[in-house]
């Protein structure tokens, strides 16, 4: 049955996509133009498949197809230029070379994934575009996929991909992995990209739900597969264990009628021990790499801490202060100096912690962030001063975006309420 | 979401036979290449139901009986865990499963229950919390 069919192919395409891509970007140098030809690839195999059945290895076919398409288009293209023709006789070259497809393109498979996804994320573009375009030629994700993650149009998702494609393009970024120098920046510039895939998933920033956990799955696979190409980055691997280890609280973080559970109030039990064990194995390896820890693995060991806590009362919060400290030390920012009062709140009492808050009162940069008042309004809380603690937390509930937040925000300012709760 | 994939049992699995160095190495190349895309998050391979045994429950009493069991077919012999984003992308990554060196193997898709799918049943802790925060707000009003 064609509907069959085109199921089976889209399956296939998910998982050959990248591939695909990536080894056509190396030949032509152009991610553009790649997909392009990856794209004629795919509408070749909906039209025989169907017919002829699934060839037994579909990606080798996508790939040989792509492949003589570049051929025909090179020729075709720009006049004969000798650029061009160069480098069409080159793939034919290739073409003929024998027949071991498979070994051929798993020498290279790796490498190309890995330009492709140094590219998609090069500094050179706008940070949403590099999201849209990773997920699309890296994560094998529809336009319209990441239109409905990112709550815009898809002529809006379209329109960042094409701008995109055109400013590597003009910008003559050249398909290939950065130098040694040039690595820490770049390779932060990939997992930067991958976290706020997974964060917009974790704790969506806008839209009805608070979270969305496709976003998380797609971020996680992606962080995954970057895991497997490049063994020897501890980040990659601090980044996958934070994601896994906060992927495996999803089910715990929404309660009754989508609203927002925050950590010391999730059923524990609901937690994924799955996913956390796999966490926990990928912090090992990116403390076993050697080193002091990065940001990611800072993050992810703090999270650790939680997944290894079986209730909050067991949560070593003396060392999640000391972590973030470790954290505000490596990347300081008022956000992780904020995490920092929390922890030193649980640790050593909420007054310890209200003065750490105190002193971000006056930070430009949480003007506006409703974590500040929500925060402060919780260590008020704790400290008795509820009429304090309701003006901070009303604060925060008109700040922030998430309906479901809001809510959340809404039901602890009313109860420091009198009357509410008991209160007199 | 996540697929159990059930490799069910055969003659071999269930007398015990340890896969050849070929297969080893093919299901080695297989497994990884699930590594590599991102999707394998678990698996592994079960020692024959010989070496098993079944609880069973009679009004709620239980009874262990020891293995083997006879219906070789229905038996599992492995199991390996994907997350992917659909049942065709789980259909399609088992479709590679070395089945020649496996001796042709019957092969399970299937899905694992997720938070969704238990719709409006919550723990009884969550119910709680619920009903609790219910009454707060009508004490309010």
């Amino acid at each position: 049955m064609a509907s069959d069919a085109h199921r089976a192919i889209d399956a296939i395409w998910r998982i050959e996509s990248a591939k695909v891509i990536a080894g056509l970007a190396r030949m032509v140098r152009d991610v553009g133009l790649a997909e392009d030809l990856a794209q004629d690839a795919l509408v070749a195999a909906l039209e025989q498949w169907p017919e002829s059945g699934v060839p037994e290895n579909p990606g080798a076919w996508l790939m040989a197809t792509a492949k003589h398409r570049a051929i025909d288009a090179l020729r075709r293209a720009s006049t004969l230029e000798r650029k061009h023709e160069l480098l069409a006789r080159e793939l034919e070259v290739e073409q003929m070379t024998p027949p071991d497809l498979d070994a051929a393109l798993d020498d290279h498979v790796g490498d190309d994934l890995l330009s492709l996804v140094f590219t998609t994320c090069h500094p050179v573009l706008a940070t949403e575009a590099r999201v849209a375009l990773t997920l699309r030629l890296f994560g094998g994700l529809t336009t319209t996929e990441i239109a409905r993650a990112f709550l815009v149009s898809e002529a809006t998702v379209a329109q960042r991909i094409v701008r995109a494609k055109r400013t590597l393009a003009a910008t003559h970024v050249p398909i290939e992995l950065p130098g040694r120098d040039e690595l820490p920046e770049r390779l932060s510039s990939v997992l930067g990209v991958v976290y706020l895939v997974f964060n917009e998933g974790y704790a969506a920033t806008g839209g009805e739900d608070w979270i969305r956990p496709a976003l998380c799955e797609d971020a996680l696979r992606l962080g995954r597969i970057l895991a497997s190409l490049m063994p020897r980055e501890p980040e990659v691997h601090g980044l996958v264990a934070l994601m896994e280890i906060q992927a495996s609280r999803l089910r715990a973080r929404v309660g009754p009628g989508g609203a927002a559970v925050l950590l010391g109030d999730q059923d524990r039990a609901r937690w994924d021990q799955l996913l956390i064990r796999r966490g926990l194995a990928a912090l090992e390896r990116a403390e076993a790499l050697g080193g002091s820890l990065g940001t990611y693995a800072l993050q992810a060991a703090i999270a650790a801490c939680h997944a290894r806590a079986r209730t909050v009362e067991d949560t070593d919060w003396p060392r999640i202060a000391a972590l973030y400290d470790a954290l505000a030390q490596l990347a300081p920012s008022p956000v992780v100096e904020l995490n920092r009062a929390v922890a030193v709140s649980m640790a050593f009492g909420p007054a310890a912690g209200l003065e750490l808050v105190d002193r971000l009162a006056e930070e430009p940069a949480l003007r506006g962030y409703h974590l500040l008042p929500s925060v402060r309004g919780d260590l008020l809380s704790r400290l008795g001063r509820l009429d304090e603690a309701r003006t901070e937390f009303e604060r925060a509930a008109s700040l922030t975006q998430n309906a479901r937040e809001r809510e959340l925000l809404a039901g602890r300012a009313a109860a420091c309420l009198p009357g509410a709760n008991g209160r007199p | 979401m996540r697929f159990m994939i059930i490799r069910k049992a055969d003659a071999n699995t269930e007398a015990g036979v340890m896969p050849r160095t070929e297969l080893l190495e093919a299901m080695g190349n297989y497994m990884e290449e699930m590594v590599k895309a991102g999707v394998l998050l678990a698996g592994d391979g079960l020692h024959p139901s010989a070496k098993g045994v079944r609880v069973a429950f009679s009004g709620g009493t239980p009874s262990v009986v020891d293995g083997p069991f006879a219906e070789t077919k229905e038996l599992i012999a492995g199991f390996t865990l994907i997350d992917v984003k659909s049942l065709d992308e789980a259909i399609e990554w088992v479709k590679r499963w070395p089945a020649a060196l496996d001796g042709d193997p019957e092969i399970e898709i299937r899905q694992v229950l997720e938070a969704e799918d238990f719709g409006a049943e919550f723990t009884p802790e969550q119910r709680e919390k619920e009903e609790r925060m219910r009454a707060e707000i009508e004490d309010r009003s």
